[in-house]
């Protein structure tokens, strides 16, 4: 009786691409949660926009460079890329804002290189960088913590105003929005203020700054609401490490290297220089190290390498963040260590069995 | 002295994974005797190394462990009769392997007699040479039964100056669905044991280490209750990983040492045989009887009573599968060895020969569903499971690009083909076929490359000796002038000149014809160190030569030889 003869291994380990996004979009929920708790309903709606346009934006491309489209639509990965984008923007960003971003991610960052595996440059932080280059306004206008802000919004609302710009009658936009943290502390910093004052002017508790009429951006550790999401990264984070999707060395070394930098400069400095706990909670520090960071696609391969990897990015979301033009600074580090990864592939390789002493 | 389950030390290895093992099945019934066929074909290349040589003719008659093929060479293995019967035919047949092609095989009708030829067996083996040890274990056609089938009286020799400090019997059996070693362990560990001490008498080794997963408790009890008081044998429980039961992983687990890459494990004083060949010897030096059967693990989701039964070599495998009840119409794939390294046969008909271990009828259920091969993301999920260290990821691309220069910078040839990666890949990319592509090509480009220095020079020798021709044929002729001129010239021209004239043409023609010689000489003896290259290549490749072939190869053929064999050499490391 004759038999088909492929080769080994004849046994495969249940693993797809489709699992491994799955799970990285299933640890981003505690994240997400904490978003809407502090942010309202916009990234909520922001997520399902940019879901649309890069299935839409994949399928169109797959179509025009013939390729089977249902493999690809199912890897998951221009759904992760789209919420990933979401979760960078602001929540009251306008639909074109996220359409235009995922657009430019999916169908340049990604699929003109040849689409999944492919692609050089990280396409979520492709896609964040031309819309904050682009839209500077726009993607600097966050809103404060709901729980504190005088006007939140509800779903609807939000909705309304992502998508026509229409607000409920005596609110106006600049009334809800707010620069970010980390942003308001350049600000000042660059205004002469210490890290003490600004805390002490932001940092207030409800009562007083209902006094004083400002809104406290800062938290117990980090920004106000930030250090929460923060959190909740970290939690889906070190769940992906636990369920080994991803590894230790990444978001190890760039946390590793943020503190470190942050650490030694506060030592040197703290008038000046915000504190470490303060530089690991906000902005994108934690989304950053556990989930855009790891993306395999454009990190370093090997072990050694992703230290280096990890140790770079942190290093360069602490200058750009103190020295640079921008607030935050993870999309920029995670683009130029794209750039770099290839090298450090290059010079970081393992020692291969039985060649160790010559 | 450490005796019976002392547990001592272990080291790791890099990388490896846990596949379901699936072994459970084929272990809940004892082994039996497979039935006896009508007719049994037995390859003459059932080994690493040169075919054997047939010695008899159709139509003789022969008994049970008769030897009816004779090793030819040094590297190669002798075939027994597994039964009394009649020859009915020598020819070619298919055989078990990789490439699918056939082989010249006997075919043995068997008469149901099962009569033994007269065999005599050693009475005390430590009064016995090593050397003569190893002749009998040669005569009696042992080879390796982990899967690869390289003659073990070659690796019971630890050449002249190697003092050999562990020998490491193998009873790991990584692979999932394999349990024919599980039930040797548990069934027969009396056996083991006795082959074990031969096999340290015959390396003089200090210490004998039999090796075996916990996934095998009762083959561990039962091997250490076997082993119990006997001086330098230890046995050692491993944590079960695949692919431990490679030997220079194994090695590494024991002794925590790291075997070079284009050494042999022998080179850091440690030699390793299977557990089962161990048995194997046992049986050629104190029963004198001759490798002739082993046991095979028929299992699968298609078969109905999965066992492991003793199976003459020659045996059809479907006859096998008939006895274990299998379910030929689920069978969508039959693999030889493990699903991890086996390879797929071609055909039920093709028969067990010394290295088949398990026959595993896999269905389609069993396999899953057939996932789409998706693009590399880079993940890494190789690499950290590659035993060799080595990046998959990188060896992917390069190998996929044609860039083999680039491919063999990353140490293509320390892949062993155990297929972690590939067992692994998130994108189900079939690396190890890309591997094995890539070695393929390049050695296809090493021969296309050897070929056309060979033309070169056979055409620079035909250039140089038509040359050579030429000057002699002027030579000649120049002599021929020369006495001629030298009378001509005699009464008229001043006589020195023309004698010295002649003298230096005499000089120039000898000189160049001594050259010719020199140069003549020069090629025959180049001729001569090609073909006894070639020679001791032939012999290195045939098979897993090891530095204690007599012919020590150069480094260069030695790296070919890991290469060439290392298909179906990893098969039996792996096992």
């Amino acid at each position: 009786m004759p038999f088909n003869t492929p080769t080994s291994p004849h046994q495969l380990a249940p693993t797809s691409i489709t699992r491994v996004m799955v799970m990285v979009m299933l640890a981003l929920i505690p994240g997400i949660i904490a978003y809407v708790w502090f942010f309202g309903w916009g990234v909520v709606i922001n997520i399902c926009i940019a879901l649309v346009t890069a299935l839409s934006c994949e399928a169109l491309i797959l179509k025009l460079r013939q390729r089977p489209l249902t493999p690809s639509l199912s890897d998951g990965s221009a759904a992760l890329t789209a919420i990933l984008i979401a979760l960078t923007l602001p929540p009251l960003s306008p639909w074109w804002l996220t359409v235009i971003g995922v657009a430019f991610a999916i169908i340049i960052a990604k699929q003109l290189y040849g689409g999944l595996g492919f692609n050089p440059f990280n396409p979520a932080m492709v896609g964040y960088v031309m819309l904050l280059i682009s839209f500077p306004r726009e993607m600097t206008s966050w809103i404060p913590p709901s729980a504190l802000a005088d006007n939140s919004l509800d779903f609807l609302e939000t909705a309304l105003f992502i998508l026509f710009h229409t607000l409920p009658d005596g609110v106006t936009f600049d009334a809800l929005t707010e620069a970010t943290p980390l942003d308001s502390l350049k600000t000042h910093i660059a205004l002469g203020n210490t890290v003490d004052e600004v805390r002490a002017q932001l940092g207030l508790d409800e009562e007083a700054s209902r006094v004083l009429s400002v809104i406290p951006i800062f938290g117990a550790i980090g920004g106000k609401g930030w250090e929460w999401i923060g959190g909740g990264f970290l939690l889906g984070g070190l769940w992906l490490i636990y369920k080994k999707v991803i590894s230790w060395h990444i978001p190890v070394a760039m946390l590793g290297s943020l503190l470190a930098m942050s650490s030694i400069f506060y030592l040197i400095d703290p008038e000046h220089y915000a504190t470490p706990m303060f530089h690991l909670f906000s902005g994108a520090a934690m989304l950053g190290a556990f989930f855009i960071a790891t993306d395999p696609v454009t990190a370093a391969a090997s072990n050694r390498g992703k230290i280096i990897y990890g140790c770079g990015i942190g290093i360069f979301t602490y200058v750009i963040r103190t020295w640079g033009g921008y607030p935050d600074a993870v999309a920029f580090a995670v683009l130029l260590l794209n750039m770099c990864a290839p090298l450090i592939d290059h010079y970081f390789k393992s020692s291969v069995f039985g060649h160790k002493k010559g | 002295m450490n005796s019976g389950n002392t547990e001592a030390k272990l080291w790791d290895f890099h990388g490896g994974v846990h596949p379901e093992q699936n072994k459970l099945q084929s272990t809940m019934e004892s082994s039996a005797p497979a039935r006896m066929p009508e007719k049994l074909i037995l390859p003459l290349h059932q080994h690493i190394g040169a075919a054997a040589e047939p010695i008899v003719e159709v139509g003789d008659q022969v008994l049970k462990g008769q030897k009816i093929a004779s090793a030819d060479g040094y590297v190669s293995a002798s075939v027994h009769a597994p039964t009394s019967g009649k020859v009915i035919d020598i020819s070619e047949h298919p055989i078990p392997h990789p490439s699918g092609l056939s082989a010249l095989s006997i075919v043995i009708e068997t008469d149901g007699h099962d009569e033994w030829i007269e065999y005599r067996a050693e009475q005390d083996y430590t009064e016995t040479n090593p050397s003569h040890l190893r002749n009998i274990i040669r005569e009696a056609g042992v080879v390796g039964l982990g899967g690869a089938g390289f003659p073990s009286f070659i690796k019971l020799n630890p050449g002249s100056q190697k003092k050999i400090k562990t020998l490491i019997l193998n009873g790991v059996e990584c692979e999932p669905y394999i349990t024919c070693d599980d039930m040797l362990m548990r069934e027969d560990p009396q056996s083991i044991i006795a082959g074990a001490r031969i096999m340290r008498h015959a390396l003089q080794a200090e210490e004998c280490v039999i090796a075996i997963e916990d996934n095998k408790p009762q083959a561990y009890e039962s091997i250490c209750h076997a082993a119990k008081g006997i001086a330098g044998l230890r046995v050692a429980r491993v944590p079960t990983r695949y692919p431990q039961g490679s030997e220079k992983q194994l090695v590494q687990v024991i002794t925590g040492k790291e075997v070079p890459s284009n050494g042999l494990a022998v080179s850091i004083g440690v030699v390793c045989h299977n557990v089962s060949t161990a048995a194997a010897i046992y049986r050629a030096i104190h029963l004198g009887q001759p490798l002739i059967s082993r046991m095979v693990t028929i299992t699968g989701a298609a078969v109905k009573r999965p066992r492991n039964l003793e199976v003459l070599f020659g045996t059809p495998i479907e006859e096998l599968l008939q006895q274990c009840e299998v379910e030929s119409k689920q069978i969508e794939r039959l693999v030889m060895g493990g699903p991890m390294m086996g390879f797929a046969l071609h055909d039920s008909s093709l028969p067990v020969i010394k290295t088949t271990n398990c026959i595993i009828a896999v269905t389609r259920k069993e396999l899953g569903l057939e996932q789409a091969v998706m693009p590399c993301i880079r993940c890494g999920a190789c690499a950290d499971v590659c035993p060799v260290k080595l990046l998959p990821q990188q060896l992917y691309w390069h190998s996929r690009a044609k860039e083999f220069d680039k491919a063999q910078e990353y140490d293509l040839f320390d892949c062993i083909e155990c297929g972690c990666c590939s067992y692994v890949c998130p994108s189900n990319i079939p690396l190890v076929q890309f591997y094995r592509f890539a070695k393929g090509a390049i050695w296809t480009q090493e021969q296309e490359q050897k070929k056309s220095d060979q033309a070169r020079e056979r055409h620079e020798f035909r250039q140089t000796r038509i040359e050579r021709e030429k000057q002699e044929r002027e030579a000649k002729r120049a002599k021929k002038k020369a006495p001629r001129a030298k009378k001509a010239a005699a009464p008229k021209a001043p006589p020195v000149d023309g004698a010295k004239m002649a003298e230096k043409m005499r000089d120039e023609a000898m000189s160049q014809r001594d050259s010719a010689v020199e140069a003549r000489k020069a090629e025959i003896q180049a001729a001569v160190a090609r073909v006894k290259a070639k020679k001791e290549r032939a012999t290195v490749q045939a098979g897993d030569a090891t530095s204690i072939t007599p012919a020590a190869p150069s480094k260069g053929d030695a790296d070919k030889k890991n290469d060439s064999s290392s298909a179906s050499d990893n098969n039996e490391q792996v096992q």
